[in-house]
C-alpha cells in the first residue's frame, strides 16, 4: 500500500481519466487513481460515464453517400481509367 | 493466365489485409466496383472530417472529391507502409490543409491547436468542494451512475443526435480527434501520424473532446430522470 501518497482529490481524477484509459498514466499515478476510484462512488460513476460515453460515440455513423457526390466520384473515376 | 504486372509481384503490399490488397488490385485494374466499394465505405467520413479543415461543406464535399482523385492518381505507387483507409485519410487530410491554407482562414490544424481548449476544467468547478473545505476538491454534486438506464434509451436516436450535437461544438482541433478516434476507430499512434501531434498534445484534445460530450450526455440524461 503507498500510504504515504497525497490522496488525489476528485477534481483532479475528473482531469486524469483520459490519461487513465489510454494507459499514459506513469505507474505510481495509475496506483494512485486505481486506490482513489476503490472508495470513491462518485469517481467511479464517472469514470463508467466517460466510458459509456465512448461507446455511444463509437455508434455514430456519418450519413450514406449522396447520389450527386456518388454519380461525380464515378465520373471521375471513369476519366482517370481512360486516362490510365 | 494473364502475366503478372508489377504491382502485383510488389512485396511491400504483404503487409496489408486480404481486404486491402484486393481493394488495392480492383483499383489499380481499373475495376469501378472497388471504387465504389471504398467511396461508400469512407467518403461520408471523409466529408465529415473535411468540414473540420475547411469553412462550409460545400468546400468539404469538394476537398473529399479532390483526395478520392489523389488516390486514383497514387494507388500505382502506393506501399502499403500503412493500411489503405490510413493512407485514404492522410490524402484527404493533407488536401484539407492545403485548401484551409487557400481560403486563409484562420488554420485549425490540431499540430497548431495542441493547446486549445487548454484550462478548461472537465467538469463545472462548482461541483466540487471549495478550496476552503475540509475535503477541498471532492465531490458535492457527484455524477450518478448511468447503469439504471435501458440500453434502448442510450442508444436512441435522440441521444446519439446529441452527442453528435456536441461534437459538432467543438472547437476543430478537439473534433479532428474524437471523430477519427471514437467515430473512425483510428489508434492513438494513427491519429498522431494523421494530424502531425504529439502523443500528448492528442491527449489534450481527445480528453477535452470526450469531457465536453460526456457533459453534453450527462445534461440530457437528467433532464430526462427529472
Amino acid at each position: 500500500m503507498s500510504a504515504q501518497l497525497e490522496p488525489l482529490p476528485c477534481q483532479e481524477m475528473v482531469e486524469l481519466v483520459t490519461d487513465y484509459l489510454e494507459g499514459a498514466l506513469p505507474p505510481a499515478d495509475r496506483e494512485r487513481f486505481e486506490l482513489h476510484l476503490a472508495g470513491c462512488d462518485g469517481c467511479t460513476a464517472y469514470l463508467e460515464q466517460m466510458r459509456t460515453t465512448i461507446r455511444l460515440t463509437g455508434r455514430l455513423r456519418a450519413q450514406d453517400i449522396g447520389e450527386d457526390a456518388r454519380a461525380a466520384l464515378t465520373e471521375a473515376f471513369r476519366s482517370w481509367r481512360v486516362s490510365e | 493466365m494473364p502475366p503478372m504486372t508489377d504491382h502485383e509481384t510488389r512485396p511491400e503490399l504483404d503487409r496489408l489485409s486480404a481486404d486491402d490488397r484486393r481493394l488495392v488490385a480492383g483499383l489499380r485494374a481499373g475495376d469501378e466496383a472497388a471504387f465504389e466499394e471504398l467511396i461508400e465505405r469512407y467518403h461520408p467520413s471523409l466529408v465529415r472530417l473535411a468540414m473540420s479543415f475547411v469553412s462550409s461543406r460545400a468546400v468539404a464535399e469538394d476537398v473529399a472529391q479532390d483526395a478520392w482523385l489523389g488516390v486514383l492518381r497514387g494507388i500505382g505507387g502506393f506501399q502499403g507502409r500503412s493500411s489503405l483507409r490510413t493512407w485514404i485519410y492522410r490524402i484527404l487530410v493533407n488536401t484539407a490543409k492545403t485548401r484551409g491554407v487557400r481560403e486563409s482562414r484562420s488554420i485549425p490544424f490540431a499540430s497548431l491547436g495542441g493547446r486549445e481548449g487548454d484550462g478548461e476544467p472537465a467538469v463545472d468547478p462548482g461541483r466540487f468542494r471549495p478550496a476552503d473545505d475540509v475535503l477541498p476538491g471532492a465531490w458535492l454534486s457527484p455524477p450518478r451512475s448511468w447503469d439504471g438506464l435501458p440500453e434502448a434509451e442510450l442508444l436512441g436516436r435522440e441521444t446519439l443526435e446529441v452527442i453528435d450535437r456536441a461534437i459538432d461544438r467543438l472547437p476543430p482541433a478537439q473534433r479532428q480527434v474524437i471523430r477519427l478516434r471514437d467515430i473512425d476507430g483510428f489508434s492513438a499512434r494513427e491519429v498522431s501520424e494523421l494530424l502531425d501531434l504529439s502523443d500528448a498534445n492528442e491527449r489534450v484534445l481527445l480528453h477535452r473532446a470526450r469531457s465536453k460530450v460526456r457533459r453534453a450526455l450527462e445534461d440530457y440524461l437528467s433532464e430526462d430522470a427529472a
